[in-house]
């Protein structure tokens, strides 16, 4: 596979957590808006994309045995980092997302791109593999929040949108409406699949 | 005592750390297929989570804050559960061989599972002490076992109801525990 091909994997063929369905915690707990999904995609794409391109400069270094701990010291080490410079720099932000940061350590996908991946491909191939699975992540989620902002409080981005007289659609942030937005969003995206596998011949 | 009960019910019930604050999801949607696996994951986590809530509240207490590491938090964390889940399993395996049957399989799954490491985290910004975080470690997990248990429970009908082709699988899973969050979020206002 090219370099682009291990790109583009990661924004609709393996889209995470849609079509590798991980990392559904903060996926469900910080859509509550587009911002905030967003700012959650590209923290965890940092820390994917670093946590890959180390996994794989240091993969034969690492004896096999211990090699999910290593996997996860070299992540736990960015997250901190993540951590550390939001706080400094983005704090409202910072303050949302919460204990979903500290989190992203146990985010199984970056885990499992380590794993899977990084440890067993060149750095360049991990780090398209990690920046296209990211920004996937950061799309799935920004879509998400916007989803849940638009019905559950009436606006994008901040920005009112609706009609006036909207009544905004509140069970959208709460918890129950975060897992049947995804379920839905998920829906809609095997129809899509189905409907193109049909035309190209019911594979 | 009565802040205990009040305490063991917000966890269980009214936060359930499942449906509510949103931690340890990918199991919840992965093995909740049937009766056994979601009992056996269910013990797994009460049993891990009881343990690392204690251990990291006292590592925090009385290693990271005496040193004044508590931006390490995270990494000081993460390398206590990985070790503690390796030496559960261990200890399990060579102690009770029955019960390592039963659990075996979930043991390494824990260590990814968010569950674990969110509660440790809640413990200490929460300020606990420690006989609170350690009531709380153990309300929280059950907290999780119900909420799985009871997932599981309505997926193996799923086998015997025609479902629309695109909801098949997880899609139909979020929905069905969007209704069960749907129904736990009844509880609020109960303590």
């Amino acid at each position: 596979m090219s370099i682009t091909d291990e790109f583009t994997k990661g924004l609709w063929q393996t889209i995470p957590p849609f079509r590798l369905v991980l990392g559904l915690c903060p996926t469900l707990a910080v859509t509550t808006s587009g911002i905030n999904g967003m700012g959650m995609g590209l923290a965890t794409t940092f820390v994917l994309v670093f946590s890959n391109l180390f996994v794989s400069l240091l993969r034969r270094f690492i004896p096999s045995q211990v090699r999910i701990a290593s996997f996860i010291v070299i992540i736990a080490s960015f997250v901190v980092i993540v951590e550390l410079v939001m706080q400094a720099y983005f704090y409202p932000l910072f303050k949302i997302l919460g204990i979903f940061i500290p989190l992203i350590v146990v985010n199984c996908i970056i885990l499992g791109r380590a794993e899977a991946f990084a440890s067993k491909n060149n750095p360049v191939a991990s780090l398209a593999d990690g920046l296209g699975i990211g920004l996937g992540f950061t799309i799935s989620l920004f879509v998400l929040g916007c989803i849940r902002e638009l019905l559950g409080s009436g606006t994008l981005l901040d920005i009112p949108v609706m009609w006036s007289g909207f009544e905004p659609f509140t069970f959208m942030l709460k918890p129950p409406g975060a897992f049947v937005a995804l379920g839905i969003l998920l829906a809609a995206m095997n129809l899509i699949s189905q409907m193109q596998a049909r035309k190209g011949g019911g594979r | 005592m009565s802040d205990f009960i009040l305490l063991m019910i917000s966890a269980i019930l009214v936060n359930n750390i499942l449906l509510i604050r949103f931690l340890g999801n990918c199991p919840f949607l992965g093995v909740s297929r049937s009766m056994d696996t979601a009992t056996g994951m269910g013990m797994a986590v009460i049993f891990v989570l009881t343990l690392a809530g204690t251990i990291t509240w006292l590592v925090h207490t009385y290693l990271l804050v005496p040193l004044g590491l508590e931006y390490l938090r995270t990494i000081a964390f993460i390398l206590v559960i990985a070790t503690l889940v390796q030496f559960v399993e261990m200890v399990v395996q060579k102690t009770a061989p029955a019960l390592y049957e039963a659990l075996g399989i979930f043991l390494p799954l824990i260590t990814t599972n968010c569950a674990v490491f969110g509660v440790a985290i809640i413990n200490i910004n929460e300020g606990y002490d420690l006989i609170t975080s350690i009531f709380f470690s153990f309300a929280s997990a059950c907290g999780f076992a119900l909420a799985l248990v009871l997932m599981a429970g309505l997926r193996q009908r799923f086998a015997l109801v025609s479902i629309p082709k695109p909801f098949e699988g997880t899609a139909i899973g979020l929905v069905t525990a969007g209704l069960i969050a749907l129904a736990f979020s009844g509880f609020v206002g109960l303590v």
